[in-house]
């Protein structure tokens, strides 16, 4: 069963100013979550266009995630 | 910065003090540790943690908290077994870094300074006044420290919020208020200013852990006079929670809850149980206030907090020692934030004959040229960080697979990358395989990425051939339980990062000179401050006023709460401004245009009257907004109808006069005329304290004055709180009122009548005194011609919005422009003042420096591209961007020194016109594309 468990590939744009360091705090409290997201830091989530969203489903990408 | 220090003793003049410091041994070379945390999980001794309220444990060897500065760790001796019994060490071994020095001893040191700002913070209320709530004796009532751990997500329960006694979540929550502050019987007679208000917050974030709890909080005052803060109270009853006007008896044990007495306006009795009581401590004078005033000879106010005076709020009664935080008064963040910006610019200027002295700056060899089409030679080095990463992360296979990578032409692990020698290695590394790009796994480019960016600038390259992958805080730390998904994850960071790294290009360096002059837009209180305290840090400005004269609002007022008197502060601040070979002023004058960005202001002023009216172009490299705010003047209450209704500031100027009946025999004030959800949406803090100083000089010219005064909650924050305790001695009557049944005033012959429900006696009450006094709110004057003119934001009720309202007090969104007094947000004048000094204090900061450093990673328009549509500019939250016509054609172009970066333009950009320094479409598009690209390197 383990092995046909969803494992979805997500791409997080995550803000420089809130969300990257929320990343960073969760490091350092060793907050643990699950390992399916690879992260591009943008200096602000307003970077991100629409196109870049488009282009990670187009790559593989099973869920976009935005924080900022 | 030297922490774990005590200041022993302070000898000398203004401008050459010595100070003498003791510092503690912190058995960490602060050096050497790279905050990794190992220690702390190999010590095996407990020590309650102080910084959690002692609400959970830690280590002796420990960090406070993950923000703390500096991110060094350090032993608590009081119950370190090798410092207690020469037992242990065991961290010694484990530190990977050999930090731990347990042969550290206390050093004295000797510091030369020439000014002293004193920010001690405040100390915490006795226990032992917390007792008569039953703390201490009842698990399930906390203080409100306390509770902010427990609800704290990064706290000691991760934000769950249990009763401590059988750990069930609470459903029935209350909030007592006033714990050890409005309290003759601790010696506490003042208000502390901010309880008000954090328990609203800490009760807003509990409703949203569970919007089932109910929570009631009891007060005597709902004190949210802070700039939009009853908006907080006003959300909070929106969603349920319940605020009633009582003094809480007792609490005690009923079951497995706690029953709360208290007794309500209306003289019941009530008994309501609880889950959880929590108490609103207040802010108490540091423990050591009177150690501290012995060292330096200050003096202290009679509950031991510094002691100032309205007109100069942070000046102590030594010369070249000012203060600033909750030692001068109990304060919330933005006014502890203000006051440091203010005492570090009266510092500044007192020490301005040696400023930049004993400066070197640092040289760099040259910079390497790389060009676009330069073979691309990528170097990656993975971090071990001790065992911080490796204990989870396979480095060696993640440096294996960065190293089959195309354009990758070196690869290796460092134990520390950041270590002294890691830098040396680094360095070597880019000139013996000629690297012209760098990618390091590590830890965080937000702690990190300067360290290693000043590397590649000593090794000859652009800073900016630089990328960063965060293998630690993103991968090992979170996934410690999943060592292969992890190492899997961070080749897959490192693949994008290495496809980033293939396409990034050296950025300029971009620095911007500065205009050393500032334009100061209002001369009142504000504006006359702010231009002097330039002056006395040595710039120059150009001070326009739109009225006939300087003064502003203090033309209206006669003396303060504390007795002092205005007219003659006003006085030598006028003659000071007017004789100021720094300031120059400029009556009748308003700002027509200004051009340009921060360093490089140019703007239009016109002034004189008629004929003599003329248009100058003045330079100015910042701008301070002093607008100021004036008197609402409500159509209500028949305010300009009958003679016998005045304002405060009506009464006020009578009181100052010399007619025999200017103290009439009695008075109904009326509090919040116009304001809080009438007229005007806020509280205007100051109208309080303003009937308090008129009560009391009524009462002092004419003592059988009869004074009533009708309130919604009397805001006497902080020391102004004696004055109420004082006016109730001497008889007068605050009677409190609801806002649905607003007291009413009508004329009945000659005589004036005010009718109003006495919530004490339960029925309703006319009265005909001699004089209405009303407590009418502040507007802010014109802030939208200003804020039009210079793109500033303003709040929902007009006052111009700061860009951050904690950390930001006085800067605006747009750099270079700084605001403070009324047209900020009302308040008196003390905090106008000090607000003043804080827009001085930031605005010198480019002055000082003479340029402006531009981050290279600002937005940047290919013309050719640009056609000229203008979606950016209407975008640009920071008026980065302006339209230029170039060739006859619109085209957008960035103003870099005003550009923050976000990237909004180029995400919205139609023909893909605009690009970010660093984080460009290709850069971003390349990352994606390996994101996907899992087989392929």
């Amino acid at each position: 069963m383990a092995d046909q468990q969803f494992n979805p590939s997500i791409l997080g744009f995550l803000c420089n100013w809130c969300c990257y360091a929320a990343a960073d705090a969760a490091g350092v409290s060793r907050f643990q979550y699950p390992p399916s997201m690879r992260t591009v830091r943008v200096m602000c989530t307003g970077r991100i266009d629409p196109a870049f969203v488009l282009r990670a489903f187009v790559e593989g990408a099973d869920g976009i995630f935005t924080g900022g | 910065m030297l922490t774990n220090a005590d200041l022993l003793a302070l000898e000398g003049t203004p401008g050459n003090f010595t100070a003498t410091v003791n510092l503690r041994p912190r058995y960490i070379d602060a050096d050497s540790c790279t905050a990794c945390g190992l220690c702390t999980q190999y010590c095996p001794r407990h020590h309650v943690d102080p910084y959690n309220e002692g609400l959970s444990i830690t280590r002796p060897i420990h960090i406070d908290y993950a923000q703390a500065v500096p991110a060094t760790y350090y032993i608590d001796p009081s119950s370190c077994l090798f410092l207690q019994h020469e037992t242990c060490q065991i961290c010694v071994p484990v530190c990977q870094s050999h930090a731990i020095n347990f042969k550290q001893q206390p050093e004295e040191r000797k510091l030369q300074i020439g000014a002293v700002i004193l920010s001690p913070g405040f100390g915490k209320i006795d226990p032992k006044t917390l007792a008569k709530f039953g703390y201490g004796k009842h698990p399930d009532v906390v203080t409100s420290f306390e509770f902010e751990r427990m609800t704290t997500a990064s706290g000691p329960f991760m934000g769950e919020i249990k009763c401590f006694s059988d750990g069930r979540h609470p459903k029935r929550l209350a909030f007592i208020q006033c714990v050890g502050s409005r309290d003759i019987g601790c010696n506490n007679g003042y208000c502390s200013s901010v309880c008000c208000m954090y328990a609203i917050k800490e009760a807003l974030v509990t409703k949203e852990h569970d919007p089932e709890v109910d929570i009631t909080i009891f007060y005597m005052d709902i004190r949210t006079q802070g700039k939009d803060f009853d908006a907080a109270r006003e959300r909070a009853e929106a969603i349920g929670i319940k605020f009633v006007r009582a003094k809480v008896a007792d609490v005690t044990p009923w079951e497995n809850r706690l029953q709360l007495t208290y007794a309500t306006l209306d003289g019941q009795h009530k008994f309501e149980p609880f889950d959880l009581v929590v108490l609103s401590v207040g802010l108490e004078s540091p423990k050591d206030a009177k150690k501290i005033a012995d060292i330096t000879r200050i003096d202290l106010n009679k509950y031991d907090f510094c002691a100032t005076n309205a007109f100069n709020p942070l000046q102590t009664s030594q010369q070249g020692i000012v203060v600033a935080g909750a030692f001068q008064g109990p304060k919330d963040i933005p006014e502890s934030v203000t006051q440091s910006s203010a005492a570090a610019s009266l510092a500044a200027a007192s020490l301005k004959q040696v400023r930049g002295r004993g400066v070197e700056m640092k040289t760099y060899p040259e910079e390497q040229k790389v060009a676009a089409d330069d073979e691309v030679r990528i170097g990656v080095f993975v971090c071990h960080c001790g065992i911080n990463i490796s204990s989870v992360v396979d480095c060696a296979a993640v440096a294996n697979y960065a190293g089959d990578m195309k354009n990758v032409t070196f690869y290796t692990e460092n134990l520390y990358s950041c270590s002294q020698d890691a830098q040396e290695v680094i360095k070597k590394k880019i000139k013996e395989h000629k690297l012209n790009r760098v990618v390091i796994a590590a830890c965080s480019p937000r702690t990190h990425e300067p360290l290693f960016q000043e590397t590649l600038r000593d090794a000859g390259l652009n800073r900016n051939l630089f990328e960063m992958v965060n293998i630690r805080d993103q991968c090992s730390w979170v996934h410690a339980g999943e060592p292969e998904l992890a190492t899997i994850k961070s080749k897959d960071l490192v693949r994008m990062a290495v496809a980033k790294a293939r396409l990034i290009q050296p950025l300029p360096e971009q620095t911007v000179p500065v205009t050393a002059k500032a334009l100061v837009i209002g001369a009142g209180v504000a504006g006359m401050t702010a231009a002097l305290n330039l002056a006395e840090q040595g710039f120059d400005s150009v001070l326009i006023e739109k009225g006939d004269a300087v003064g502003g609002n203090l033309h209206h007022l006669h003396h303060t709460l504390a007795g002092d008197a205005v007219q003659s502060h006003l006085q030598t601040l006028v003659d000071k401004v007017t004789k100021s070979k720094k300031v120059d002023v400029l009556c009748n004058a308003e700002l027509v245009q200004t051009a340009g960005f921060i360093g490089n202001f140019s703007s239009v002023i016109a002034s004189g009257k008629g004929k003599t009216r003329v248009e100058q172009t003045v330079d100015h490299g910042v701008i301070i907004v002093a607008t100021g705010g004036r008197e609402h003047r409500p159509d209500k209450y028949l305010l300009g109808k009958s003679k016998k209704v005045v304002t405060q500031q009506e009464l006020e100027k009578q009181l100052a006069g010399k007619a025999k009946t200017r103290a009439p025999g009695s008075i109904v004030m009326i509090q919040c005329a116009g304001s809080r959800g009438d007229d005007l949406n806020y509280c205007s803090k100051v109208c309080c304290n303003h009937a308090l100083k008129n009560i009391l000089k009524v009462k002092e010219i004419n003592p059988d004055s009869q004074i009533v005064v009708l309130y919604r909650d009397m805001r006497t924050y902080g020391f102004a709180e004696d004055a109420y305790m004082e006016a109730r001695k001497l008889g007068v009557v605050f009677i409190p009122y609801e806002v649905d049944r607003k007291p009413e005033v009508t004329e009945k012959g000659a005589k004036i009548q005010v009718r109003f429900f006495d919530s004490i006696m339960q029925e309703e009450v006319v009265m005909s005194p001699d004089l209405v006094a009303l407590s009418v709110g502040i507007v802010p004057d014109d802030t939208d011609t200003l804020s039009k003119l210079l793109k500033l934001p303003v709040t929902a009720n007009n006052f111009f919005l700061e860009a951050h309202v904690k950390l930001r007090p006085v800067e605006l969104a747009v750099s270079g422009v700084y605001v403070c007094g009324l047209a900020h947000g009302p308040k008196p004048v003390d905090e106008t003042i000090v607000q003043a000094q804080a827009a001085a204090a930031k605005a010198a900061i480019p002055l000082v420096k003479g340029y402006v450093k531009v981050d290279p990673i600002v937005s940047s328009v290919e013309q050719d591209k640009c056609i000229g549509c203008g979606l950016c500019v209407s975008l640009c939250p920071y008026g980065a961007i302006v339209m230029q016509k170039v060739d006859g054609k619109r085209k957008a172009e960035t103003i870099a020194a005003s550009c923050k970066a976000c990237g909004i333009c180029a995400a919205h950009c139609p023909t893909f016109a605009i690009s970010m320094g660093g984080f460009t479409n290709e850069q971003i598009n390349s990352q994606i594309v390996a994101f996907g690209a899992t087989g392929d390197r």
